[in-house]
C-alpha cells in the first residue's frame, strides 16, 4: 500500500507536468496560486517510529497532525511549537508551510524541531537527510531547508521531529496594558528567568502563558500578578490564536503577518493589530497597498507576508535580495529541474 | 589535541597526499614554474590590499596554521591572511575569485575534524582579528558579534544584564563564534538549550564571488528558503561569515547536579531513558564509563565512585523552585532504576567539583596516554549499552584502549581511543578503530558526527552514511553558493569518484527489512 503510493507519486512526477502537492488542503489559502494536477499525499500515511524516551517521532507526509498528537499525548508528550491544524492538517503540509504557533518565541519553531526528512525530488529519487538523532552535523542541513519551502523543492515523504514532554503545570495571566507597555513588558520578562512560554496582546489586553514545574509556575503567578484565566478559557484563548479562530481573524479583510524584531515599536499602519511571540509576530488587518506594508515592515527591521485574503495571490512573500534569489534559483534547479512542484506557490518565478 | 605534535604522512591515501613540502620549485619543470609564478602573483595581489601584518607567507609564520586541533593532519598553505575588517575580507575573496585560489576559512583553530586543514594551493583566511562584539541589546536579548569573538566572551559581555549565550562547547574559552557557526557546535547543555542552529538569528557573510549576503533576519524568520539552516554547520564550504546575531537567554538562577553510580552500563543507559521518559529535560545529562572515572579521578579528586561501571551526571537549572522539584523527581527515578549510589551537589563549589572530571576527561586522556583520538558519533540513546559493549570488543580487536564519555541526553558519544603515535602502525590501527565506531554508529541508526563536523577527517565515512544521489545533492548545494568550488574544497562532502574508489557501500542507516510495514 505504502510502496504503491510511492510508485504512484513517482509516476506522477515523471510525467513532468505541473503538480500541486496537497494533503487535506487545510492551507490551500496560503501562498501563491494552486497550479497543476493535485498530488494527494494522504495515501502515504502512518507513524513509522515513535520512541518516547528518544524524544523522536517519525511519520509519513499524509499522516494527520491530530493522529501524531494523539500518539504523543498517550506518553504526555507534544510538539512544543504548537503548529496550527486549520482543519485537518497533515504532517507534510505542516512541514512545507513551516508555520509555528503561540509558543514559537520561547520554545522554538517547527524548523528547530525537525531532525530529518525523506523526500522525493523532481526526478523521482528518494533521498534522506538528517535522521532521528538530536545532534547530527554530517552533510548540509537539507532537512530544515524543506521547512517553509512550500513544497517547491520536493515532495516530503517522511519527517522525524523532536518531541517534548508536556509541562506539568500551566497558568495564563491577563493584564490591562497599552501596546507600548505590552511590548516593553513582554521583552523584559523574556529576559528574566520566568517559565514564560507564550505572550499575546490585542486591544489593550496582554495575555501570557507560564508552563513548567508546579512550584515555578506558582511562584511566577504570585510575582507577576494580573488576572489568572480559568483553565478552560485559557485553553480556548490560545487555541483561538493557534487555529486563527479568534475574533481577530474573522471577516474578509486581507490579513498580513509582520515578522519583526521583538522590540520594534508599535507599527504606524492603521487597522486592527494582534501581537504574538513577545512582539516578534504582528498580525495586521489592512487593505493598504502591499508596497506600503512591506516598506513599514522593512523600516522596522522585518518583513511582511500577505497571509490570507489576497485576491491576486502573486505578491505574497517578500522576495529575498538578488544574490540570495540566485541561490534560490540554483537550489530549485537541482531539486526540481523540470519545475514540477508547486509552481508559483512561493515566488512567481518558480 | 590528539596526535599532539606528531607529524604523520599517509602515502597510501588516495587524492589527499599530504604535501608537507609544498611548491618546492624544481628548476626546469614548467608546471612548477607556472605554479611559482601564480603564487607570486597571488601574494602580490594580496599585498596590495592588506597591510604587511595581515599577510603571512614565510614558512615559520605559516607553520602554526598547518593544522587545527586535530593535528594528525597537517599541510602548509601558500599564505595566511588575517583581515581586520569586512571590507578586507571582501577584497581578499575578490582576489581569490579572480585567481581561482582555494580559500580555507579558519576561526580559532580548535576544530576536531581537520576542517581548517590548509589547501596546498590555497590560502588560509583567518577571521581571528574580526573579534569585536558590536552590540549587546539587553531588551531584545541579542548580541551582534564578529566571527572571531570567542564563545565565552559573549556570555561574559552579557553577564551584567543577567543574560548568556547558551551553546557551550568544551572549547568555549578559546573557540570562536564563526567556528561555532561553521560546525553547528553544541555543548553539554544542548538537549535543553539547543545547538548553534537554535541560537542564531542572522549570519552575514560574503560569498566567494564577493557578494555580501544575509541569512536569517533580525526577526525570528526570514522570507524564502531557510538558507540560514544550510549555512550553520556548513564547515566553511558555502560563504565566509563576517557578522552573527546571537540570541541571548536569561541566566538560570541556580543549578544543581546529581552524581549517580551504576553497576553496569546498560543500567545507566536505562536510567537515562527513564529520566527522559518521566518528562524531564535535564540541563545536562552525561555518562562516563569506569575507564574514564579512573583516569580522571587522580587529577580532579571529585570523589567519583571508582567501583561503578558507569556514572551519570544529571543537572537541573532554572528558578530555585524548578531545580528543587526536578532534582527530587530525578533522584527518585535514578534510585528506582538501578543507581547504586546517588549524591546531589549541596552548593556551587560541589557542583563544579562533580563536573570537573567530565570537563577534564580530554586532558586526563592526554596524561595517561601519549596520544588520543576523539570520536564523535551519535546514536539513538537506546543503543548506548550495545555501542559500549561493541567498543569493548573493538578494544580487544585493535589492541588499543578506549575510554568513553558520552552526552547521554542526546546520544552523542565521544570515545577517546588511546594510542602512541611513536609506535609504528598504531595510528593506522587507531584510524581503523575509529572508522569501525563510525560504521557502527550508522548501523545503529545514528550519524558519523554529532558536533565535531566531517572536515577532512571523516570524509570517507560520509560515503557510508549517504547514497550517491544524496551526496550529489550536497554538491549541488555547494555549487548554489560557490559555483567555482573554491571555498574549503576537499572537505565535508566526498566526491562520488572517491566513494567509488574506496568501494564504500552506503549503509542503509536504521532501515529495517520491510520499510513498507507499519511498525508503530
Amino acid at each position: 500500500m505504502s510502496m504503491d503510493a510511492l510508485n504512484l507519486f513517482r509516476g506522477q512526477i515523471l510525467e513532468w507536468q505541473p503538480l500541486c502537492i496537497r494533503g487535506s488542503g487545510s492551507k490551500d489559502f496560503y501562498g501563491g496560486p494552486l497550479v497543476g494536477q493535485v498530488l494527494d499525499t494522504r495515501p502515504y500515511s502512518g507513524i513509522v517510529h515513535y520512541e518516547p524516551t528518544e524524544l523522536v517521532i517519525t511519520a509519513r507526509c499524509g499522516t494527520p497532525l491530530s493522529e501524531v498528537e494523539s500518539a504523543l499525548a498517550r506518553y504526555q508528550q507534544h510538539l512544543a511549537f504548537e503548529p496550527p491544524h486549520f482543519g485537518h492538517a497533515t504532517l507534510g503540509g505542516m512541514v512545507a508551510s513551516g508555520l509555528s504557533g503561540p509558543t514559537r518565541a520561547a520554545l522554538g519553531s517547527l524548523r528547530d524541531h525537525v531532525l530529518g526528512v525523506r523526500i522525493m525530488d523532481g526526478e523521482g529519487r528518494v533521498l534522506r537527510f538528517g535522521g532521528e538523532v538530536m545532534k547530527n552535523v554530517a552533510g548540509f542541513d537539507v532537512s530544515r531547508l524543506m521547512v517553509g519551502a512550500l513544497g517547491t523543492l520536493g515532495l516530503i515523504l517522511e519527517v522525524s521531529l523532536k518531541v517534548m514532554p508536556m509541562p506539568l503545570a500551566e497558568a495564563s495571566l491577563r493584564f490591562e496594558i497599552s501596546q507600548d507597555e505590552a511590548l516593553t513588558t513582554m521583552n523584559r520578562w523574556a529576559g528574566e528567568p520566568w517559565p514564560l512560554v507564550a505572550s499575546a496582546w490585542e486591544n489593550g489586553l496582554m495575555t501570557v502563558r507560564l508552563a513548567g514545574a508546579h512550584a515555578a509556575v506558582a511562584a511566577a503567578c504570585q510575582t507577576l500578578g494580573g488576572d489568572r484565566l480559568e483553565p478552560l478559557s485559557a485553553r480556548q484563548f490560545w487555541q483561538g490564536l493557534r487555529e486563527q479562530t479568534s475574533a481577530f481573524f474573522a471577516g474578509n479583510q486581507p490579513i498580513w503577518r509582520l515578522s519583526l524584531p521583538s522590540i520594534a515599536p508599535p507599527i504606524a499602519l492603521s487597522g486592527p493589530i494582534l501581537i504574538e511571540w513577545g512582539g516578534s509576530q504582528r498580525w495586521l488587518q489592512s487593505d493598504a497597498h502591499p508596497d506600503l506594508i512591506r516598506e513599514v515592515a522593512t523600516q522596522n527591521g522585518g518583513h511582511a507576508t500577505l497571509f490570507r485574503g489576497s485576491k491576486a495571490r502573486d505578491d505574497i512573500f517578500t522576495p529575498p535580495s538578488a544574490p540570495l534569489m540566485e541561490i534560490h534559483r540554483r537550489l530549485k534547479q537541482r531539486f526540481d529541474p523540470h519545475q514540477v512542484f508547486n509552481r508559483g506557490r512561493l515566488y512567481p518565478e518558480f | 589535541m590528539n596526535a599532539r605534535g606528531r607529524l604523520i604522512v599517509y602515502p597510501d591515501r588516495p587524492h589527499h597526499a599530504f604535501n608537507i613540502m609544498i611548491h618546492t620549485v624544481h628548476p626546469g619543470e614548467p608546471s612548477a614554474d607556472t605554479a611559482h609564478t601564480a603564487k607570486t602573483r597571488l601574494i602580490q595581489a594580496l599585498a596590495e590590499i592588506l597591510p604587511p601584518a595581515s599577510l603571512l607567507t614565510a614558512e615559520e609564520e605559516l607553520r602554526p596554521y598547518e593544522c587545527d586541533a586535530l593535528s594528525a593532519y597537517r599541510r602548509l598553505p601558500l599564505a595566511v591572511v588575517l583581515p581586520e575588517t569586512e571590507a578586507q575580507v571582501l577584497a581578499i575573496l575578490k582576489v581569490c575569485h579572480a585567481t581561482k585560489t582555494p580559500v580555507v576559512p579558519r576561526g580559532a583553530g580548535t576544530g576536531l575534524s581537520a576542517g581548517a586543514l590548509p589547501h596546498p594551493e590555497g590560502i588560509v583566511l583567518s577571521l581571528a582579528r574580526l573579534n569585536r562584539i558590536l552590540a549587546i541589546d539587553p531588551l531584545a536579548r541579542t548580541a551582534v558579534v564578529q566571527p572571531g569573538v570567542r564563545n565565552l566572551a559573549v556570555s561574559e559581555a552579557a553577564a551584567p544584564h543577567h543574560l548568556y549565550y547558551a551553546p557551550d562547547p568544551s572549547s568555549q574559552i578559546a573557540c570562536s563564534i564563526g567556528g561555532n557557526v561553521a560546525e553547528n557546535s553544541g555543548g553539554v547543555h544542548c538537549l535543553k538549550y539547543g545547538l548553534t542552529l537554535h541560537n542564531v538569528l542572522r549570519v552575514r557573510a560574503i560569498t566567494l564571488s564577493g557578494e555580501i549576503v544575509e541569512f536569517g533576519h533580525h526577526a525570528l524568520d526570514a522570507p524564502g528558503y531557510d538558507l540560514l539552516a544550510l549555512m550553520i554547520g556548513s564547515e566553511g564550504l558555502l560563504a565566509v561569515v563576517t557578522e552573527v546575531i546571537l540570541k541571548l537567554l536569561p541566566k538560570p538562577q541556580t543549578a544543581r547536579v546529581i552524581l549517580a553510580s551504576f553497576a553496569d552500563v546498560r543500567a545507566a543507559g536505562e536510567a537515562v531513558a527513564a529520566i527522559i521518559g518521566s518528562g524531564i529535560i535535564p540541563a545536562g545529562l552525561e555518562l562516563m564509563d569506569q575507564a574514564t572515572t579512573r583516569a580522571v579521578e587522580p587529577f580532579v579528586n571529585a570523589g567519583y565512585d571508582l567501583n561503578a561501571a558507569a556514572i551519570l551526571l544529571c543537572e537541573s537549572d532554572g528558578t530555585p523552585e524548578t531545580v528543587e522539584e526536578e532534582i527530587t523527581r530525578m533522584r527518585v527515578v535514578l534510585e528506582n532504576n538501578g543507581a547504586t549510589a546517588v549524591r546531589v551537589s549541596r552548593n556551587e563549589a560541589e557542583r563544579q567539583l562533580f563536573w570537573a572530571g567530565r570537563k577534564a576527561a580530554f586532558p586526563a586522556a592526554g596524561r595517561i596516554s601519549p596520544d588520543y583520538y576523539c570520536m564523535d558519533g551519535t546514536i539513538p540513546r537506546q543503543h548506548v549499552a550495545t555501542m559500549l559493549s561493541d567498543i569493548a570488543q573493538m578494544e580487544r580487536e585493535y589492541g588499543l584502549r578506549c575510554i568513553n564519555v558520552f552526552h547521554a541526553g542526546d546520544g552523542n558519544l565521544h570515545p577517546l581511543i588511546l594510542y602512541d603515535a611513536n609506535r609504528s602502525g598504531e595510528f593506522e590501527r587507531t584510524e581503523a578503530f575509529g572508522a569501525a565506531i563510525l560504521k557502527r554508529s550508522i548501523e545503529l541508526g545514528g550519524t558519523i558526527s554529532g558536533e565535531h563536523g566531517v572536515g577532512f577527517e571523516k570524509i570517507d565515512a560520509m560515503c557510508g552514511q549517504f547514497s550517491p544521489d544524496e551526496l550529489d545533492v550536497f554538491h549541488a548545494v555547494k555549487q548554489a553558493f560557490d559555483p567555482d568550488g573554491l571555498l574549503n574544497p576537499g572537505k565535508a562532502i566526498p566526491t562520488l569518484q572517491r566513494c567509488a574508489e574506496l568501494g564504500r557501500m552506503h549503509i542503509h542507516q536504521g532501515q529495517q527489512k520491510f520499510p513498507e510495514l507499519e511498525r508503530f
